[in-house]
């Protein structure tokens, strides 16, 4: 359909105070979408306010913070009822198709991280100081055996390969692709130093980075994007991605613009060609056919790696998860429905899905009353924001969480939804060599570690103050929690009391 | 002796690095002033473009520096922490260094009171780190021994 002319009001409006504008022109490069130029005849910058996206990458850079960005006030009358609507109505009759769109889903759900309140000890059961007492967080993923048998000689019984984690938090799937060199190299740097995990997600792994070995998941999705038998040796565990949080039933599109020269290198496949995903992978359609696929890389990997099998928060999440752990998946990620991406249909992101929270909840749940729980670790993924939601999704049931958005907010993400247009301005989510610059691997993989310590330490001050020393004795321990503002249901589904109860 | 290494990997283009070097040569060393005000110094260091290579070019401060060699009456000369600089005062603007520089980085001085006197990255004297590498946002540019 032809693109018709446009009529939609800017979303931003970039205010410049003229008297502390230098003409630097500093804005003018950092603006990758072309919402500042230069007038030399005027001597002036001005703005295309349309054209900003809200990114704040020249605010930030501006030395005389002359720029600030502003929301555009709704220009129409106001209509509780349409006003949310117009702009989408406008683009889909303007463009002739879905709006893709980035990032998590931003429609106002409730979150139950914020409706749960975390226990502190007191007289009777007395707290712990973190700083005199060894605190515990310490967490191995994997199948755990049902008994331990151990003989003068040591352990007798056959333990299953596990994940050796020094703190309870990985960084999630995101793709070599969908990311740049760069942070890809951050994540992998911070992984190495923390003792934890990252994910290369679908688009394989490149040659530089198998020097993260032993900090490396290694993704298999349904486009096999780069899985070959040294991607699967180089990974200290494989997932197999059944759903994403962002888009559940979806498969994966990477642009071809954004397929560079290394990209399709790594991926296995034609340069400037479109990376399509597809939504099933062709040779699941069934538990059975999982259980195949599972046990041909466990062959493959002469059964030395824990395979994990990642799916989305849907409605019948228990059951699907049930059927995981008996198709013998050693770790099973939930994504939560908040959960990013780099290009999604908006109304997928938007609708489809469940919140993380009980989705951990029915899951673990469900795990528990059959009695399989200690077959598979649960790895809670999408939206997961700080510290506490950490310590509150391991005491709903998860052994580990992976955080995706949260570690680019770290590097410098500002959260403006533009990761499909490949134009990010902070050089996060593009294969633009001049833009992907703008992360500095060394700074940023500072950041990554900045933030998981001080998230360890936070973890570790609120399991003091609960009177628990050890992160496994917080998992599944939903008698730490209190339900605020949720009815008889919801309690109920996540397995919580009230407040006062 | 240290100096500013360029990390052309990390340079985000921003031209950060002339705002600050032209604040710290400004009389006020305030930024509003030293471009609103004042009569503009030059910045000594300028970043080059060639996409998507960039980078922020200043003085190396060479050992067998030509601009030295080539200066008739020794006003270039290595000051006592061991960098090339230009002394003002008996300068002439005869360009011979500018001739003879490599690296393109010795520029005439366009103030009015000092027109066409050649001026050159100083390593800011008056500061521990130099004010490029300080406004650097992406640690393109860092100060160190080589």
């Amino acid at each position: 359909m032809k693109n018709l002319k446009e009529y939609v009001p800017p979303s931003f409006i970039v205010e410049r105070d003229d008297y502390r504008c230098i003409r630097c022109k500093a804005c003018v490069e950092q603006c990758s979408f072309g919402a500042t130029f230069y007038d030399e005849d005027e001597d002036r910058v001005w703005n295309w306010n349309a054209k900003c996206v809200g990114c704040n990458r020249c605010a930030a850079i501006c030395p005389t913070e002359a720029i600030t960005i502003k929301r555009s006030a709704p220009t129409y009358r106001y209509n509780h009822n349409w006003n949310t609507h117009i702009d989408g109505l406008k683009k889909r009759a303007i463009f002739g198709g879905t709006p893709v769109v980035s990032m998590g889903n931003d429609k106002p759900y409730p979150i139950y991280w914020d409706h749960m309140l975390l226990n502190a000890s007191q007289v009777t059961n007395p707290s712990i100081d973190p700083l005199r007492e060894p605190m515990e967080l310490k967490t191995f993923l994997g199948r755990k055996p049902a008994k331990i048998e151990v003989s003068d000689d040591g352990l007798k019984t056959r333990l299953a390969p596990q994940l050796e984690l020094e703190v309870p938090i990985m960084f999630a799937a995101m793709s070599y692709g969908a990311l740049s060199y760069n942070v890809i190299e951050a994540l992998g740097r911070a992984a190495k130093y923390m003792g934890t995990y990252y994910n290369s997600g679908e688009g394989g792994l490149n040659k530089d980075h198998y020097k993260f070995k032993g900090n490396i998941i290694v993704q298999v999705a349904s486009g096999r994007f780069g899985v070959h038998k040294d991607y699967l040796d180089v990974g200290s565990a494989i997932e197999i991605k059944i759903g994403q949080g962002a888009k559940p039933g979806i498969g994966g599109h990477l642009p071809g613009e954004k397929v560079s020269e290394t990209i399709s290198e790594t991926r296995m496949m034609p340069k400037g060609s479109d990376a399509l995903s597809p939504a099933p992978h062709h040779d699941v359609y069934s538990i059975e056919d999982l259980r195949q696929l599972i046990f041909a890389l466990k062959e493959a990997t002469e059964y030395k790696k824990p395979v994990a099998v990642k799916i989305a928060a849907v409605h019948n999440v228990a059951a699907i998860a049930s059927g995981i752990a008996r198709a013998g998946a050693d770790i099973i990620v939930i994504d939560g429905f908040k959960g990013g991406t780099g290009a999604s249909p908006q109304v997928i992101r938007d609708n489809i899905g469940l919140p993380l929270e009980i989705a951990l909840a029915v899951v673990d749940e469900r795990l528990r009353s059959e009695g399989i729980r200690q077959d598979v670790s649960i790895v809670a993924s999408g939206g997961i924001r700080n510290s506490m939601d950490v310590v509150k999704a391991i005491a709903l049931g998860a052994d580990a969480v992976y955080i995706g958005t949260a570690a680019l907010i770290a590097i410098g993400c500002t959260m403006c939804q533009q990761c499909h247009t490949g134009k990010c301005a902070w050089g996060i989510s593009t294969q633009d060599p001049h833009l992907s610059k703008r992360v500095n691997p060394d700074i940023a993989s500072k950041r990554l570690i900045n933030l998981l310590e001080v998230w360890a330490l936070e973890i570790k001050e609120t399991m003091g103050a609960m009177g628990i020393n050890s992160i496994e004795s917080l998992r599944g321990n939903r008698l730490n929690l209190r339900g605020v503002g949720l009815n008889e249901k919801e309690l109920e589904i996540l397995g919580i009391l009230p407040a006062g109860e | 002796m240290k100096v500013v290494k360029i990390k052309e990997d990390n340079c985000v283009y921003c031209h950060l690095c002339e705002v600050a070097c032209i604040v710290e040569h400004s009389q006020s060393k305030d930024i509003i002033k030293a471009f609103k005000r004042e009569e503009r110094p030059i910045a000594r260091c300028s970043v080059e473009f060639n996409y998507p290579v960039s980078l922020s070019v200043m003085c190396r401060h060479c050992d067998d520096a030509p601009c030295m060699e080539a200066c008739q009456n020794g006003s270039m000369h290595r000051d006592e922490r061991g960098y090339v600089v230009v002394n003002p005062d008996t300068c002439v603007g005869c360009w011979m260094c500018i001739m003879a520089c490599p690296y393109g980085v010795i520029k005439r001085d366009t103030r009015r009171e000092v027109w066409g006197l050649s001026t050159k990255c100083d390593l800011c004297p008056d500061r521990e780190i130099p004010a490029c590498v300080e406004a650097c946002p992406n640690e393109a540019l860092t100060f160190e021994e080589l």
